[in-house]
């Protein structure tokens, strides 16, 4: 028996299994776990079967995305809020409504298709350094104030503590000193303008184990997260589809 | 008879004076406790005085501020009063509704559920177990935006020195100056990712995160994307960009285009190099892994915000064996590139690398005045935990306020 008939007679065994399942335990739920065993094949290596999912996966969400993106910002934000802003103002007469500014955003979302006509697809450049520049802006301030000083603001404290008893608290003692020790070291790394070496080496070199101890903690915690994902996954296969599990 | 007419006469006294108290805008009915005796009558607390209210300063206009000095029966040490309730209406006759309560000692409330250009009226009531007394009736206040936020005027001191540097450096390196660098160890390899790329024959698939533009990480990815784009063209390689947003997408073209153009080979260029897959975070990365396994390219650049796609798009581009340089500055991402792949840019090494592979004047300038930002927070770190840590051991006083000025100074920020 050659390779293609067996490919044949698996590939008709699959659809008989899951037509059957289909009947019992119901469509929808059938269709989530022929995708998710599709998608787990590439686990095994790329296939037809993966690439049947990821095809299906792909054109479902970037459709769904679409819709759902027209409808959040096409019809909510400009339609509905133009519509409501021409009311404030030409209806009620209560002058001038913030959602005019909608149309700013519309006239540089129209800039943006103007790439499909080649001589004035420059425009579509304003459109991204207004996003660009706005973003930069913006995220100046708010990283500035969450990455930098908050932090700052958090780790001013005296090195030593106490318990409630006005004893020193030897952990909390510690536990501070690490704090600076570590985020001083740390800044200390992320220094460009002077070289890794001598005294100054030795600081980023604690710095970067500082870094790595952290990386390792919150590799073992994402893992964990994960695996929580793939027992979802497994109880949706085991339990929900194939009612294995009740 | 006689009997009658005296509970006749007590139901009157008792109906008078819940009426008056009904009628009376300072007490309430519900101020009033009738004993079962039916005469005894339990006084109100005393309502809060100098009650005023004001547009919120330095906010976006959708707040005001209600004051008022304690009523004379919140007392400390006292449970008599249990709070004060803030009472709103767009009229001074009412129907007022409650918007906020604030505990007992309290002398001011915000109330952020305003609109602009209302006029509101606000009434505040002492509240006690089971009796009220309400402030007479204030009003009209109507909130307003204003231009600045003077809370932050911390934040525009400290921001305006780090600026004030960046434009000194950027001055220095236009006028000719050197600017040192220290070398960041992803950015060596790039070249020889690139070149292994082409003598192999093989594609370059570039990946710029899986955030729109407005995310400052996937700006920092196509600017690096810019200075690689260059390279390749020079070295007349394929490259491929996925990316999962139309502007990123938009953006990465534009900046592909420019690098071919400036690499003196705009006839190499092809849209075709980036392209949209999904915005659906999983079903981008199914796209991917599939352009792993079957272009199998060379090298696999990852920079920009990355999420729990991290580990799985490196872990196929190690399983078909490309170099793999990653940059992300996703605090939980990062462990997962340091594990899968070649070289990793750490954080803020990510926004140093294109002006270190740039050279270009102004992202030079900019990270040394950012440099300098540094420094200015290690001072800042180890001059008052020390000075609090003397303080706080020989007992100086003085030490420890200033410590402490120093940390509420920055405490104080708020956005």
């Amino acid at each position: 028996m050659n390779n293609r008939v067996l490919a044949y007679i698996v590939v008709a065994v699959g659809i008989a299994v899951f037509a059957i399942l289909a009947a019992t335990q119901g469509f929808a739920v059938t269709m989530g776990a022929f995708f998710t065993i599709g998608i787990f094949s590439f686990l095994y290596k790329d296939n037809p079967y993966y690439k049947f999912s990821e095809a299906v996966f792909v054109g479902i969400s970037a459709g769904y995305w679409f819709v759902s993106l027209f409808w959040q910002n096409m019809v909510s934000k400009l339609y509905m809020g133009i519509q409501a802003a021409y009311n404030t103002t030409f209806v009620e007469h209560a002058g001038w409504d913030d959602r005019w500014m909608m149309l700013l955003g519309g006239l540089l979302g129209l800039f943006m298709l103007l790439r499909l006509f080649p001589k004035i697809g420059w425009l579509s450049r304003w459109s991204l350094a207004v996003i660009v520049g706005a973003t930069a802006g913006l995220y100046f301030i708010n990283y500035f104030v969450s990455n930098g000083i908050i932090q700052l603001g958090a780790i001013i404290a005296p090195l030593q503590s106490f318990t409630e008893a006005g004893k020193l608290d030897w952990w909390g003692t510690i536990s501070q000193a690490l704090l600076v020790a570590g985020t001083l070291s740390g800044v200390v790394y992320f220094y460009f303008s002077k070289e890794h070496t001598g005294a100054f080496g030795g600081v980023a070199k604690i710095g970067i184990w500082t870094l790595m101890l952290t990386f390792g903690a919150s590799f073992g915690y994402t893992v964990m997260s994960r695996m929580s994902l793939l027992i979802g996954r497994m109880d949706y296969l085991v339990g929900t589809w194939l009612g294995l599990i009740r | 008879m006689t009997l009658i007419r005296r509970l006749y006469c007590i139901l009157c006294l008792v109906s008078g004076v819940a009426l008056l108290a009904a009628s009376s805008p300072a007490q309430e009915a519900d101020s009033v406790l009738i004993d079962t005796a039916g005469v005894e009558v339990t006084p109100a607390p005393a309502p809060p005085v100098n009650v005023g209210a004001r547009d919120t300063p330095s906010d976006e206009g959708y707040s005001i501020t209600v004051f008022w000095e304690l009523s004379a029966d919140d007392r400390p040490g006292e449970d008599f009063v249990t709070g004060y309730r803030i009472l709103r209406a767009e009229t001074p006759e009412g129907p007022f509704r409650e918007v906020g309560f604030s505990s007992v000692g309290a002398t001011s409330y915000t109330d952020a559920s305003t609109e602009k250009k209302t006029d509101y009226y606000y009434r505040v009531e002492t509240q006690a177990d089971g009796a009220s007394s309400s402030s007479p009736v204030i009003g009209p206040v109507q909130s307003t935006a204003q231009w600045f936020n003077f809370n932050l005027l911390n934040l525009l001191i400290i921001e305006g020195i780090i600026c004030l540097a960046i434009l000194y450096f950027i001055y220095s390196a236009k006028s000719g100056k050197k600017l040192f660098l220290r070398k960041i160890a992803g950015l060596e390899a790039v070249d020889e990712a690139i070149g292994r790329a082409t003598e192999m024959g093989r594609p370059i698939l570039f990946i710029p995160g899986i955030q729109d533009m407005d995310d400052v990480q996937t700006i920092a990815g196509i600017t690096i994307l810019g200075r690689i784009a260059k390279t390749i063209a020079q070295y007349d390689c394929r490259l491929h960009v996925p990316v999962s947003r139309s502007i990123v997408m938009t953006t990465a073209r534009e900046t592909v285009k420019e690098a071919y153009l400036s690499a003196g080979r705009p006839d190499a260029y092809s849209d075709d190099f980036v392209n949209y897959v999904t915005d659906e975070q999983f079903g981008y990365v199914a796209a991917v892994d599939g352009i792993m396994v079957r272009e199998k390219p060379a090298t696999c650049f990852y920079l920009g915000a990355f999420f729990a796609e991290s580990l799985i798009m490196a872990e196929t581009g190690h399983s078909i064996k490309a170099i793999q340089i990653a940059g992300t500055a996703m605090p939980a991402q990062l462990p997962f590139f340091v594990a899968a792949c070649d070289y990793t840019l750490i954080g803020e090494e990510l926004f140093a690398a294109s002006a270190y592979l740039s050279n270009e004047p102004r992202q030079l300038g900019s990270l040394k005045g950012q440099d300098v930002g540094k420094v200015i927070a290690m001072v800042f770190i180890l001059l008052p935990v020390i000075v609090l840590t003397l303080g706080a051991i020989f007992g100086w006083e003085f030490a420890t306020r200033a410590g402490e000025f120093v940390r509420d100074w920055f405490r104080l920020i708020q956005m």
